[in-house]
């Protein structure tokens, strides 16, 4: 199961909720404003890296560049939206909106 | 292998990336040979199907996007429901956009071998 | 036409009245339930506020949408599961709640979504 965020960490309880409902092993991607969890240097690091023990973590390319992030925390996978229909199609989704 | 997507747009035209990440979703999807069993707008995702927009000329028109993906036989419903309690009609409807009850958006599902969802 | 039924899951996830997304997202529910598919109902996250008891929207002049969820039975919608954490997080039990619900953890929660054919967030 694919596990989707689309909001800010800083203001929405997405991430928590993934760590809570995903099994390992289980994709995680970041698009629209959940990029901003992808950001190194972010009090929000710590926890993308220790879900990256568990869990592939993908960040949608066309949003990280809109949002000028181009230091994604070391591990996560940047992918265009090919890459995201490929994920989708791997899998099924958990849209955590 | 090629699927069959199902599309639902939750969020209105402009006001969330939502309508914008399923446009290119799909457009990724299709172009990798994938087909798109449907798109269904529901909540203030209906207010994407409205001829009335009319946005300025240097940025996308989310509906004329809409309507020329439904020139290409992509099937595009809104919902009755919804869109009745938001000013969207039959007299307002986009061209290549149908408007029909939520059984529409279960027969997608059922037909899809995904469905996904783009909203707030 | 005898096709097997397809599990179709709904996460109710945003509380009810602050928005619309639960409410016409139950509308969604209740026309799936008339199409003998294999429906059920996870309240998880600020969801498991849509069935407290005793919710009264009259003075913000909203109808209430609250009381359709004792109505689910009669569409065949039977399988309700709320989230166990969820529901302690925000100082609730079984008995805060208007409908009849099994509780489960977060990992039965998500055994039951892999084996959806799709999953509705509402």
């Amino acid at each position: 199961m694919l596990h989707t965020i689309n909001k800010s960490p800083f203001s929405s309880k997405s991430l928590d909720l993934v760590f809570e409902f995903a099994a390992a092993k289980e994709p995680v991607l970041l698009y629209e404003d959940g990029v901003y969890a992808a950001q190194s240097g972010t009090k929000f690091e710590p926890e993308i890296a220790r879900l990256l023990k568990t869990n592939p973590v993908y960040a949608l390319q066309a949003d990280l560049k809109a949002r000028a992030i181009n230091n994604p925390v070391n591990g996560i996978k940047v992918i265009n939206y090919d890459g995201f229909v490929d994920l989708v199609a791997e899998h099924k989704v958990q849209n955590w909106l | 292998m090629y699927m069959k997507f199902g599309i639902l747009v939750l969020d209105g035209p402009y006001n969330h990336e939502a309508g914008d990440s399923a446009y290119n979703f799909i457009a990724a999807a299709m172009n990798k040979g994938h087909e798109i069993s449907g798109v269904f707008f529901y909540n203030d995702g209906v207010l994407n199907a409205t001829k009335l927009m009319d946005p300025p000329t240097d940025d996308r028109n989310i509906v004329k996007r809409w309507s020329e993906l439904g020139a290409k036989g992509v099937d595009i419903v809104v919902c009755i429901a919804a869109g009745k309690r938001r000013g969207i009609v039959d007299s307002n409807l986009a061209p290549n956009i149908r408007i029909s009850g939520l059984g529409q958006l279960v027969d997608m599902t059922l037909n899809a071998d995904r469905m996904i969802t783009f909203g707030a | 036409m005898a096709e097997t039924p397809k599990k179709i899951m709904f996460v109710m996830q945003k509380p009810p009245h602050g928005s619309i997304y639960p409410y016409e997202g139950l509308e969604f529910i209740l026309i799936s339930g008339a199409y003998e598919q294999d429906i059920s109902l996870v309240f998880l996250g600020d969801g498991v506020y849509n069935i407290k008891k005793d919710q009264d929207t009259s003075e913000l002049g909203i109808k209430g949408f609250v009381k359709t969820y004792r109505t689910l039975e009669g569409y065949d919608i039977e399988k309700l599961y709320v989230d166990k954490k969820s529901m302690e997080d925000r100082g609730m039990t079984v008995d805060d709640l208007i409908v009849p619900v099994e509780v489960k953890t977060s990992k039965e929660i998500n055994a039951m979504m892999n084996e959806q054919h799709a999953v509705f967030p509402c």
